[in-house]
Order: C-alpha cells, then sequence, then structure tokens
C-alpha cells in the first residue's frame, strides 16, 4: 500500500480532506502536516518530516506527497533534507492540485497501485475535466446570455 | 562573533520584529497575502522564550543558530520560514567550533554570512533582482568581505552590511516581482517595497546594533 502526506498551511482544511480521503479510500494511510508547530496558519518542515516519517512506517510501498501552495514546498524540501536517504527512496512529491490530486491518488492507492502510479493519478490535469464539456469555456453559467454578463464577449 | 553576541542579537531581533510587525504585515499586504510580520513575530516570540530558558548566553555561536534556526523553521509558517530557518542552520553548520566565549573574525563572520544567504538563494531557487531578501542580504554580504578586506572591526563592518541591505531594500520598490506570493500580481508588485528584503534589513540591523552594543 501507498500512503499519501497532506501538506499545506491550514490544519482545518487538512482534517477536512482527510475525512474525504477515509470515506472515498477506506484503509489508505494519509498523514496530514499542516499549521505551524503553534497551530498557526503556515508550513513546518519539522511537522512535514515527522508525517512523512509516520506515512513511511505505515505504508510498505512508499508515500506521496501533496501540496496546497508552492510556499510548501520550501518547507517540504528542508523536511526531506532531513530524511534518511532509505526513507527518501521512498517518497514521490506531486505536482497535482492537492484536492483533485489527493482523491484520485488515494484510490488509486486503495486499488492496490504502485508508487509511480499513484503519483500519476494524483498529477491528472484534474482542473480540465471537474465542468461537463458543454460547459462555457469562460466559466459563465450555461444558458447566461452574452448582455447579463459585464464585459462578456458576444459568442 | 560570540556566544553572547548572538544571544543579544537575536533578543534585540525579536523585540524589533514585535515592534515592526504591523509594517512588515502592511508591506505585505500591498503585494503578498499580508502575514509576515505576524509569522515572524510569532516566531521571534518562541524563539524568545527558547532563549529565556538556561543560562544560553554561555553557549556556543553554533549550537544557538542551530537552536534559533530549528525554532524559526516550525513557528514562523510560509515561505520565509523556511528561507530563514536554513539560513540561520546553515550559519549554525558554518561557525567554525572554537573557544566558548572566543570572538570571530570579520572574514569569518562574512563566511558564516555567505553561507547563510547562498542556503536562502539554494532553497528559493533565486537571485538577486527578483524582488526578494536576497536583494538586501546579497550587498550586505559583499559589504561585509569588503570590510574585512579593509581590516574594519566587526561593529562597523556590521554596520556597513546593515546599511547595504538598507540600500538592496529600497531599491526593491520599483522591481518587478518573480519568485513568491508576489509574483501572482505581475506588474502590480512594481512600486512597493519587498516584506522580506525590509525585514532581512531589520535583522542585520539588530546584528550591527548588538555588536556595537546599543
Amino acid at each position: 500500500m501507498v500512503a499519501l502526506v497532506l501538506v499545506g498551511h491550514s490544519p482545518e482544511l487538512l482534517r477536512g480532506l482527510r475525512a474525504m480521503l477515509a470515506q472515498a479510500a477506506p484503509g489508505v494511510p494519509v498523514g496530514v502536516a499542516g499549521g505551524t508547530d503553534g497551530g498557526a496558519l503556515g508550513t513546518s518542515a519539522p511537522r512535514i518530516l515527522h508525517a512523512v516519517r509516520s506515512a513511511l512506517a505505515d505504508a510498505a510501498d512508499g508515500a506521496i506527497v501533496l501540496l496546497d501552495l508552492g510556499s510548501a514546498a520550501l518547507a517540504l524540501e528542508m523536511a526531506l533534507d532531513d530524511l534518511e536517504p532509505s526513507a527518501r527512496a521512498r517518497v514521490r512529491v506531486s505536482r497535482g492540485a492537492l484536492v483533485e490530486g489527493a482523491v484520485r491518488a488515494a484510490v488509486e492507492a486503495a486499488g492496490g497501485g504502485s508508487l509511480a502510479a499513484v503519483l500519476a493519478a494524483s498529477e491528472v490535469p484534474q482542473a480540465l475535466d471537474k465542468l461537463p464539456k458543454d460547459w462555457p469555456a469562460d466559466g459563465a453559467a450555461p444558458g447566461t446570455l452574452p448582455e447579463e454578463t459585464p464585459g462578456r464577449p458576444d459568442r | 562573533m560570540s556566544g553572547a553576541l548572538v544571544v543579544a542579537w537575536l533578543r534585540l531581533a525579536a523585540s524589533r520584529v514585535a515592534a515592526e510587525r504591523m509594517r512588515l504585515t502592511d508591506l505585505d499586504a500591498a503585494i503578498g497575502d499580508g502575514d509576515h510580520g505576524i509569522n515572524l513575530a510569532r516566531g521571534f516570540a518562541a524563539l524568545e522564550a527558547r532563549l529565556a530558558v538556561g543560562d544560553v548566553s554561555a553557549e556556543a555561536p553554533g549550537p544557538l543558530l542551530a537552536l534559533a534556526g530549528r525554532t524559526i523553521t516550525g513557528t514562523v509558517g510560509g515561505a520565509s520560514g523556511a528561507l530563514y530557518g536554513r539560513a540561520l542552520l546553515r550559519a549554525a553548520a558554518t561557525v567554525e567550533p572554537g573557544p566558548v566565549g572566543a570572538g570571530m573574525s570579520v572574514a569569518q563572520v562574512a563566511a558564516v554570512l555567505r553561507a547563510a544567504v547562498d542556503g536562502i538563494a539554494a532553497l528559493g531557487r533565486s537571485r538577486p533582482g527578483e524582488k526578494t531578501m536576497l536583494d538586501a542580504l546579497v550587498p550586505a554580504v559583499a559589504a561585509l568581505e569588503a570590510a574585512a578586506v579593509a581590516g574594519s572591526g566587526l561593529p562597523d563592518a556590521l554596520l556597513r552590511a546593515a546599511n547595504a541591505a538598507d540600500a538592496g531594500a529600497w531599491a526593491t520598490l520599483p522591481l518587478l516581482a518573480t519568485k513568491g506570493r508576489a509574483s501572482y500580481l505581475g506588474e502590480r508588485s512594481i512600486g512597493h517595497l519587498d516584506p522580506g528584503a525590509v525585514s532581512s534589513t531589520l535583522l542585520l540591523r539588530a546584528l550591527a546594533d548588538a555588536a556595537s552594543g546599543a
């Protein structure tokens, strides 16, 4: 089994996402490292390191790390620098969006996917297929007339 | 630079970060997410609390800088916590272990600051001119190295470094941000000081003032 580690600025955001993952893919180990050591908004390299170590202890096939924003990558890199080389080799960091990437990764992990397969699942360009294919390209609600939307080009 | 100077610097830095936290946060609100001063103040308050335990002034600079690095890394949050934490940990690793209480030469302090700033540049994949803390820190390292060559004493050398950082921070005003959260703003980042460059200057000014006993 592959574990997931969610890294982000808000502990509440990550707790909520972990609850969604537990429903979508029960049995997949999910670690979270959200907030600073004092519980404020932010990321903490020591907390990330602890979460990654715990996840690796729970999952023989390694762990995929997902981030909320790019600034979390700095703390993550510091944490991974402090990880033992044998453990670091079992970690992959996803470029995927946090919510969609984590849900897809968890489902793939629950199905017994390899580290590479779970990483690939987390990086599918989710934003492109979240809406039906006939949804207006400018994001307006379907059926909205051009004159009702300020600045919307006539089509 | 002795352990006592490191402690005096960190305490002075903590009080100044606390006093300036709203100014730093206002700068960050203009081009970032408006938390730089609050984040730094939280981290330095945690550091001050750690320094209040036991007689830390008797410790060597290396362990003190490492304690500061670990604390800042875990409590500031955001990119600045990782970057300043990395800088302090690199500084800690570069300080040559010597007799407790012994001073370091200007050249040695310059080498420590160089390693710290290189750590920031490597972690942030950044260089001067991108509207970041490096715009203050890189000129400061150059000034400190020049002062070492010129034979300045440590207080004078650190004053020159702080002045160079100050000039570098002001020079971020017209720059276009291409790194960090400010880069989301594109050209709207022009005309604002970079909060990281300003906080870097504040930290170096505190070091200079601690060294001259101010």
